[in-house]
């Protein structure tokens, strides 16, 4: 390691007799890419990337991805990104497969690669960073409602998307495996909305009036939480039923100031794009990838096929509620 | 050329065009887009200190390789005063059969030929429709637009083909020598090839013609319909070609594959000088426009100059590119009344 390093020390150096304009150390950058630019969600990422890159010192974000969610957009971004060997790529993926022969070739060439948010095959990058894991959003969804329903507790109600969708089929087995720890809570029906506004937005009516004393819907969908959150307000069942669940803060700041909705979760933004310039940039300093220090996020553990999760879903209320819909 | 016409005026080698002149405006043509180029790649030499890296160079070129193998055929197909919109859903229907067959267990070499095939059928159908029925093509083809890569969604919904060969890995991914990759010396020989077809060959005339005048073409003796029909299938036949390259580089089909890729190719196409009214265009000024965008795009690529601003960018470099010889012959034509009416 000593020697590699000092043979790298002699390699800078000869760089810098050879050329005048080289810096004495170069930075480590980074090539940040993701699904689409224009997208509040990934500018607040890259914000939380720059962060990230101010702390370490000697480090750069190279914020890129294409203009369309395409993978063919991201191949062309990440070509970029190798003919300016880059140090390490972090990639939220358009699609898992597509990117893998690239991003194989990217590593072949030395540079560290990583996905974050939206994942690729597994051999084709060292680690993938999750925003969370299946089993703390599920029990973040559950506390929130116990949170909402008070000491008294009472009647709860899902309304997913599709009774098809894997994610929310894996995040409602999760809440039903921690329900036992909350006593004072009873589920009495799950409801499938499609992700549709108007069909969520119906089943909760229906919801509603079934279950007379219902007293929190859980929506792990952004699409049926704001449709909960309306059918509540319209019924005039506002600080009877409190909706909560996952959502985007700019589509449920108006909810929260309504009343309908207390508090919600989602992942951070900021926080994701600081964890995954962290992990690259640890990466291309060694080669330890079961547990990678975040800075200020802590250490995330990854497990042997390289899946970490960064940490709870983050919460959001009445007091931050308004500062994040501006960003997403 | 004008020499030997003079000498041979009966001679297949007629002139391009009976506009006066129009042979040569288009050596102008190539010429100012050689001038861009040019600039383009001083200009990449300037700001960045990684583009003149025979890898990354070579790396640059998988960005617009397919889409230049289709822009080809479509250059003949518009120079016929017709279009095809449906080469990028073309695409998407080839290569999920391509991966259907690749469940079935298909050999890398039955794969390309099933995505060609499937491509070749496609593009027939385009031109069968079009020319039984005489219906505009544009019509026709935002229809198979959608109908191409509907078929595409029904088959594959959200799921995804993988597990291709390795071996089919050679088509988008293999190098033939060096850093030369299959795919680019590929085009290389096909622009060569298209190059002989449409300028040194009775068929390539006799495109010309119809894009010229379709009226006079057939009362000429030329089966107007069938050289439409063979140029739409000859197109979906490259769609075909461009599903191999772009799935075995990619190593998966999704039905989402090579979405807006239509638009692109058609501003290759134009940008290279070619009339979109048919009638005037040639293959060399195609081949100059594929690198003139590759320069490009790759140029602000390396200077990660957002997505969005870069579709800006080769926006208006389309409109600079086409609006100036036509501003230019505007000043020239003023003067020219000026110093007239001077007289």
């Amino acid at each position: 390691m000593k020697f590699k390093k000092s043979l790298m020390a002699a390699a800078i150096f000869a760089m810098g007799m050879a050329s005048v304009s080289a810096q004495a150390a170069d930075p480590v950058r980074v090539g940040l890419v993701v699904k689409s630019l224009g997208n509040g969600f990934f500018e607040a990422a890259r914000d939380g990337a720059m962060e990230a890159a101010k702390e370490i010192g000697n480090a750069e974000v190279i914020y890129t991805g294409p203009t369309s969610t395409t993978a063919e957009g991201q191949i062309e971004s990440i070509n970029a990104l190798m003919s300016q060997r880059v140090d390490a790529i972090a990639v939220s993926a358009n699609d898992p497969d597509a990117l893998a022969p690239i991003l194989k070739r990217a590593m072949d060439r030395g540079i560290k690669v990583i996905s974050w948010d939206s994942g690729v095959a597994d051999d084709a990058r060292i680690v993938h960073l999750n925003p969370s894991s299946n089993a703390l959003i599920g029990a973040m969804c559950i506390k929130l409602a116990a949170d909402v329903a008070g000491d008294g507790g009472g009647d709860i109600a899902i309304l997913s998307a599709t009774p098809t969708s894997t994610n929310q089929n894996i995040w409602i087995d999760e809440m039903k495996k921690v329900l036992p720890d909350y006593s004072q809570l009873k589920l009495v029906d799950t409801v499938y909305g499609d992700d549709l506004a108007d069909k969520s937005y119906r089943e909760t009516v229906a919801l509603l009036k079934k279950h007379p004393d219902l007293k929190v819907i859980v929506a792990p969908t952004s699409v049926g939480i704001v449709a909960a959150a309306q059918a509540v307000e319209d019924q005039g069942k506002v600080g009877k039923v409190f909706v909560t669940g996952l959502g985007l803060p700019s589509e449920l700041a108006g909810h929260v100031d309504a009343g309908s909705v207390k508090s919600f979760a989602i992942w951070n933004p900021i926080d994701l794009g600081y964890s995954a310039m962290m992990i690259a940039y640890q990466l291309t300093q060694d080669d330890e990838h079961m547990m990678i220090k975040a800075g200020r996020m802590g250490t995330i553990s990854f497990d042997k096929d390289g899946n970490g999760a960064m940490s709870d879903p983050f919460i959001y209320d009445a007091s931050n509620v308004h500062k994040f819909a501006d960003i997403f | 050329m004008t020499e030997e016409v003079l000498k041979h005026p009966m001679t297949k080698d007629l002139p391009d065009d009976l506009n006066n002149g129009l042979r040569r405006k288009l050596m102008r043509w190539e010429t100012l887009l050689m001038f861009f180029v040019a600039i383009a790649f001083f200009t990449n030499t300037q700001i960045s200190p990684y583009f003149l890296d025979p890898w990354s160079l070579s790396d640059a070129t998988f960005n617009f390789t397919e889409k230049a193998i289709i822009a080809l055929p479509m250059a003949l197909l518009i120079i016929a005063r017709d279009i095809d919109l449906s080469v990028a859903s073309t695409i998407a229907l080839a290569s999920v059969a391509m991966g259907f067959a690749n469940t079935m267990g298909a050999g890398p070499i039955e794969l390309a030929v099933i995505g060609m095939a499937v491509g070749t059928i496609a593009g027939f159908i385009n031109g069968w429709i079009i020319t039984k029925f005489d219906i505009p093509a544009i019509v026709v083809t935002i229809g198979t637009m959608s109908l191409y890569r509907g078929i595409a969604y029904i088959v594959l919904g959200d799921d995804v083909y993988r597990s291709y060969p390795s071996d089919f890995a050679f088509f988008g991914q293999g190098y033939v020598w060096g850093v030369l990759s299959f795919e680019f010396v590929l085009f290389l020989v096909l622009a060569v090839g298209f190059g002989i077809l449409l300028h040194k060959t009775t068929f390539g005339r006799r495109v010309y013609a119809i894009g010229n005048n379709p009226t006079a073409a057939l009362f000429s003796g030329i089966n107007v319909k069938r050289h439409r029909l063979f140029l739409f299938t000859l197109v979906g036949l490259f769609a075909g070609l461009a599903a191999v390259l772009l799935t075995s580089r990619i190593g998966s089909t999704r039905p989402s594959i090579a979405t807006g890729w239509e638009l692109e190719v058609i501003t290759m196409v134009v940008l290279g000088g070619v009339n979109i009214l048919g009638g005037a265009g040639s293959i060399f000024g195609v081949f100059i426009a594929v690198f003139l965008m590759g320069l490009v795009t790759f140029g602000m690529g390396l200077m990660n100059v957002p997505g969005i601003v870069m579709s800006i960018f080769t926006g208006l470099l389309l409109i600079l590119v086409i609006g100036t010889p036509i501003i230019w012959r505007r000043i020239w034509a003023a003067r020219k009344m000026h110093s007239n009416s001077r007289n």
